[in-house]
């Protein structure tokens, strides 16, 4: 094929290079979600708490950072990081707090839509059990908002999966960059995007199929 | 810390001001958008409608392969495969141009996407829409090209808009492979000049006023197409075609 070879790639190298990226990719996925998913339902609670002040703070985030790209956002952090905190902080944890400030604009709408999808009744079923508002949340709204949102939130973890190899803009070690650097050592970059492309094409195909089993499964207990 | 904005009148050590420099990088952004966009919509309409043929489920099955793979990449990879691995294995393709190969990636990324929602908006359609076509003597042809695809194609609008944004914002991939667009000015300016925050404040400004554009440029689509009486696009139909599609 074209004289590619993919044979030198052997376990010894893979483990060498590859697997430091692909454990960052995936805890810089695994924090980022479970962040994202907090901060965003803080924002979409703000959203939709009905006081202005805080609603319009919430609309102003979640529209900001949707609309430059991620590359941007990840460059702003990178260099404004440094100056805010004191002293420089290395690529690993910058992209850390970049996805999850920015992922959580996208989880806040979509918790948003699952906090809306749950009926008025069962807010005015738990008002009149004399619950406060942070039980009618904790206990009742959230939890239904977060199970019928779950195939959504899923497949947006994967595009967030798929969003970690933008960090090579700051040169965080993550899986892409595992492989670019193997590549580079060994005199072989076309073998290492080709074999990165199939590396991230399973991982994905297979997450995304699991979804889909999920959401069939979901569908049919409601 | 003060501002200084007369960096943008400092020459860039090619007889050109950063201003000149970010104007043309916008010129790049913009135009990698545009073609990609032209390519996505195009390849994203026909896999899109040859996935709801049934009748053939090779075609379906071929329909599907081709969103699977073009969805499960990421676009960074995507865009190394097509500049650096896919000339190697196609040496004819060694004398394309990066931006050519960067338009090729963004766009079949962005067609699998837009497929899916065409996909979606022709299954929104009541079936009795293509029985009746067919019923009336439309080939099956005809009856997508006079009847499904006009109404499939108003109802997915939203989404379309949305992606579109979408594809403007992903066109900042392109400074992996040094096209000079605004990202890459980004890096190279911020580093020239050591004044980041405002370089990178004019280049965020400007993302945010082409995906606005492109927003507003979307909405007047929507309008200018609109059939009195057939239901906003953006109306009740809207619910039927999956929204969140996820991006960045």
């Amino acid at each position: 094929m074209g004289g590619l070879d993919l044979s030198f790639f052997s376990y010894e190298i893979i483990s060498k290079f590859v697997l430091k990226g692909l454990y960052f990719s995936i805890a810089l996925t695994i924090g980022s979600t479970i962040g994202g998913v907090i901060l965003g339902t803080v924002l979409a609670l703000m959203r939709l708490s009905g006081r202005r002040s805080l609603s319009s703070i919430a609309v102003v985030y979640v529209n900001g950072m949707r609309s430059i790209p991620l590359v941007m956002v990840i460059l702003w952090f990178f260099l404004l990081m440094p100056t805010i905190i004191g002293h420089s902080i290395g690529a690993e944890t910058s992209a850390f707090i970049t996805f999850i400030a920015f992922e959580a604009a996208f989880f806040s709408e979509i918790m948003r839509a699952g906090i809306q999808s749950i009926s008025k009744g069962q807010v005015m079923a738990a008002q009149a059990l004399g619950m406060s508002y942070a039980q009618q949340m904790k206990l009742v709204v959230l939890p239904q908002a977060f199970r019928n949102m779950l195939p959504v939130l899923l497949t947006q973890t994967i595009v967030l999966f798929q969003d970690t190899s933008l960090v090579y803009a700051i040169g965080a070690y993550d899986l892409l960059k595992g492989f670019v650097t193997a590549g580079k050592i060994y005199g072989r970059p076309e073998e290492a995007y080709l074999l990165a492309t199939v590396v991230y094409f399973v991982i994905c195909f297979s997450l995304s199929s699991w979804v889909k089993r999920i959401q069939a499964k979901i569908s049919i207990i409601r | 810390m003060s501002w200084e904005w007369q960096v943008f009148l400092n020459d860039d050590g090619s007889g050109r001001t950063y201003l000149e420099w970010i104007i043309q990088a916008w010129g790049w952004t913009l135009s990698v958008a545009a073609c990609a966009w032209v390519l996505s919509v195009s390849f994203g309409v026909v896999i899109g409608t040859l996935r709801t043929v049934t009748k053939y489920p090779w075609v379906v099955l071929a329909g599907n392969i081709w969103v699977e793979v073009f969805r499960n990449i990421p676009i960074l990879v995507q865009v190394f495969l097509w500049y650096f691995v896919l000339p190697r294995i196609f040496p004819s393709m060694q004398h394309w141009s990066g931006f050519v190969l960067v338009v090729l990636a963004l766009g079949f990324f962005t067609s699998s996407r837009i497929a899916e929602q065409v996909k979606a908006g022709i299954n929104a359609l009541p079936r009795g829409q293509g029985m009746a076509a067919l019923a009336m003597g439309l080939t099956p042809l005809q009856s997508y090209r006079y009847v499904i695809l006009p109404m499939a194609l108003r109802v997915i609008l939203p989404p379309l808009t949305s992606e579109s944004m979408n594809l403007l914002k992903n066109s900042s991939v392109a400074f992996a492979v040094s096209i000079p667009e605004l990202t890459m000015f980004a890096m190279q300016a911020q580093e020239e000049t050591s004044r980041g925050i405002e370089i990178y404040l004019a280049v965020t400004l400007l993302y945010a006023v082409s995906a606005f554009a492109v927003n507003r440029l979307m909405a007047a689509l929507e309008r200018h197409l609109q059939i009195p009486g057939a239901g906003s696009a953006s109306g009740s139909d809207k619910a039927a075609v999956p929204s969140i599609s996820g991006g960045h």
